[in-house]
């Protein structure tokens, strides 16, 4: 702002005394450093924007445009119109895939929203500095293990036969569990993965947004003796709303993209049971060569992703508090 | 937060404190115990990788299943580079990590500097824009660039992981916030002493952002380290592989054999990322809170 108004402020000046040679030099130099200056902008933005254009923002035009035409890369693509969409709304592969997603992401982003807001209060209450550390790190390891390497371990550590879990189920009484073999118990442990691999995360953002409440508002909370239950629902509650609305919304967006687990651990069986809509996507797309098909499962995964991004947002202002 | 759970409430008699205090110890052991059991299930399948790596082919599938290895068996690891090309992979992995993280070091860099600033027309209607991608997924975007990948030759290449993961929108943004938070007195004194508006940027403002670049840095290694998805769909050639898919492919020649080997896999996959975890942490957690806190 300030280098604009002094250029304006040259300007003037120079009207008036344009005679003089080292007022023009002022003058130019100016002006000509804000030409670059913004030159500069467009030089500095331009990687940026060129890859975003050709990797990201034209693809998904790019998508609606290949959702219409039947493709399989070897012969020439042949416009159909919408007939992929009208296959897709009686694919019960595809539907299957989309409430699978839905089922997932209910389960897995509620439980996801809810354990990292219990892990982070209890680590954000009075506990020792270095006890607080060796939780935050340790519920934070996760992180580090791939999707790809997750559901491998877990895999085998839910084996219903050999794996851990179930061997020690067995000692306190409980009979073998088919985690993987059973279609509801696939899904229960595709969630459970999940959780296992993104919770600390979620934790992360809620540690961000307890830290961040003003300490004036807890003191005055105190004074007025609330605690306990009264003091989360009426203070905490209201005051971690927004990371609540980002950790809902970043959930959401993630669980619908799920793809590595359930592909390792249950190749998203038995049966359908675990097959989410970006496998289905694949399957067509790169498996059955189906570029078309695949493309508008794509295309209405997106919207789904929008729709329910933007209903969060909307439904947001009834109950997100802004400090 | 901490002064507010001890209880400084207005005084009572003496027993009830006594009874208000002894609860809150009880209420306090309770979470530590809940914490401990959640820390437990966190940790327990690190632990059991790393054991069960070292057991014999004959018990590395048997139960109960042993935590500490009394005769560690080390061929397992071995056994990873005869089943497939693992170095390569390793390899493979480093090349395309570090090269994604230059890269969006460098484009974040300056398209931040350039929305933090500098001037130009319409910066704020392509700051929003580029906002808005981030809305996109991955697999909304999947089809078409593995079309344009192919279309460009490099299908099957390790090209085809770099490029496409260049540009990046949240890396902008990150970038963007830590930029503002310099002072601009900065600048104004460098453009005094004839720096030119690129060495203002390199010289002034870079490395007062170091920070920033290691958030950013962390956030890339550890995304690009474990993708699976696009290098699954853009690479089929093993030699080509990163260490995710290479992994999947150990488990399924495996099938029949020694999980051991797989877990040794998945435990040498694991050293690089702890190691740069143990000096990066604090950098990893700032950027994932920059994204909720800010966002």
């Amino acid at each position: 702002m300030s280098s604009v108004a002094s250029t304006n402020k040259h300007v003037g000046q120079s009207k008036s005394r344009s005679r003089n040679p080292y007022r023009l030099m002022t003058e130019n130099t100016l002006s000509g450093m804000a030409r670059r200056k913004a030159l500069m902008g467009y030089l500095f933005l331009f990687p940026t924007i060129l890859g975003i254009l050709v990797f990201t923002a034209g693809p998904v035009l790019f998508s609606f445009v290949l959702s219409l035409f039947r493709w399989n890369v070897f012969s020439p693509p042949e416009w159909i119109g919408f007939v992929s969409y009208q296959r897709m709304v009686t694919d019960s592969r595809a539907l299957t895939g989309f409430w699978n997603s839905f089922i997932f992401v209910v389960f897995a982003v509620s439980l996801q929203v809810l354990l990292g807001l219990v892990l982070a209060m209890i680590l954000q209450s009075h506990m020792a500095t270095w006890l607080r550390y060796t939780y935050r790190t340790t519920f934070l390891l996760p992180m580090l293990m791939s999707g790809a390497a997750t559901a491998i371990v877990l895999g085998y550590m839910l084996h219903k036969e050999f794996g851990a879990v179930n061997y020690y189920l067995g000692r306190i009484g409980i009979p073998p569990i088919p985690w993987l073999t059973q279609p509801t118990w696939a899904m229960v442990s595709v969630i459970m993965s999940y959780l296992w691999l993104s919770t600390g995360f979620a934790m992360i953002l809620f540690i961000g947004g307890l830290t961040n409440i003003s300490n004036e508002i807890l003191d005055a909370a105190d004074v007025d003796g609330a605690r306990g239950l009264t003091r989360f629902w009426n203070i905490t509650l209201p005051l971690v709303s927004p990371t609540l609305l980002f950790a809902a919304v970043t959930g959401v967006i993630g669980g619908l993209q799920v793809f590595n687990l359930p592909y390792i651990m249950t190749r998203g069986g038995p049966g359908d049971s675990t097959r989410t809509a970006v496998m289905v996507m694949y399957e067509s797309a790169f498996k059955n060569m189906e570029i078309g098909y695949g493309s508008t499962i794509a295309v209405v995964l997106f919207l789904v992703i929008l729709a329910v991004t933007a209903g969060q947002f909307g439904l947001s202002k009834r109950w997100v508090f802004y400090q | 937060m901490q002064s507010t759970m001890m209880p400084t409430a207005p005084r009572r008699s003496s027993a009830a404190a006594a009874g208000d205090f002894l609860r809150y110890r009880l209420g306090m052991w309770l979470l530590l115990l809940v914490t401990t059991v959640f820390a437990i299930i966190v940790v327990a399948p690190f632990a059991w990788t790393v054991s069960t790596s070292m057991r014999t082919p004959m018990e590395s599938f048997s139960v109960p299943p042993q935590w500490i290895v009394l005769n560690p068996d080390w061929s397992n690891y071995a056994r990873v580079f005869e089943e497939i090309p693992f170095f390569r992979q390793i390899l493979n992995s480093f090349v395309v990590t570090l090269a994604v993280v230059v890269g969006q070091l460098f484009t974040a860099s300056l398209a931040g500097y350039a929305f933090a600033r500098l001037e130009f027309p319409g910066r704020n209607l392509l700051f929003w824009l580029i906002m808005a991608t981030m809305m996109i997924p991955l697999q909304a975007t999947i089809i078409p660039v593995f079309v344009i990948i192919s279309r460009m030759g490099l299908a099957n290449t390790l090209w085809s992981l770099i490029i496409p993961a260049l540009p990046t929108a949240f890396g902008t943004f990150l970038m963007r916030q830590y930029f503002l938070g310099v002072p601009k007195d900065f600048e104004e004194a460098a453009v005094i002493d004839g720096a030119n508006q690129f060495s203002v940027f390199a010289r002034v403002y870079l490395p007062l952002v170091t920070p920033a670049l290691a958030v950013l840095a962390m956030l890339v290694f550890n995304g690009m380290w474990n993708d699976f998805f696009r290098p699954l769909i853009f690479i089929n050639d093993p030699l080509l592989f990163t260490i995710p898919l290479g992994l999947n492919d150990l488990k399924g020649y495996m099938a029949t054999g020694s999980i051991s080997v797989v877990l040794a896999g998945v435990t040498m996959s694991l050293i690089p990322v702890v190691i740069v975890y143990i000096f990066g942490q604090r950098y990893l957690i700032e950027g994932i809170m920059m994204g909720g806190v800010k966002g």
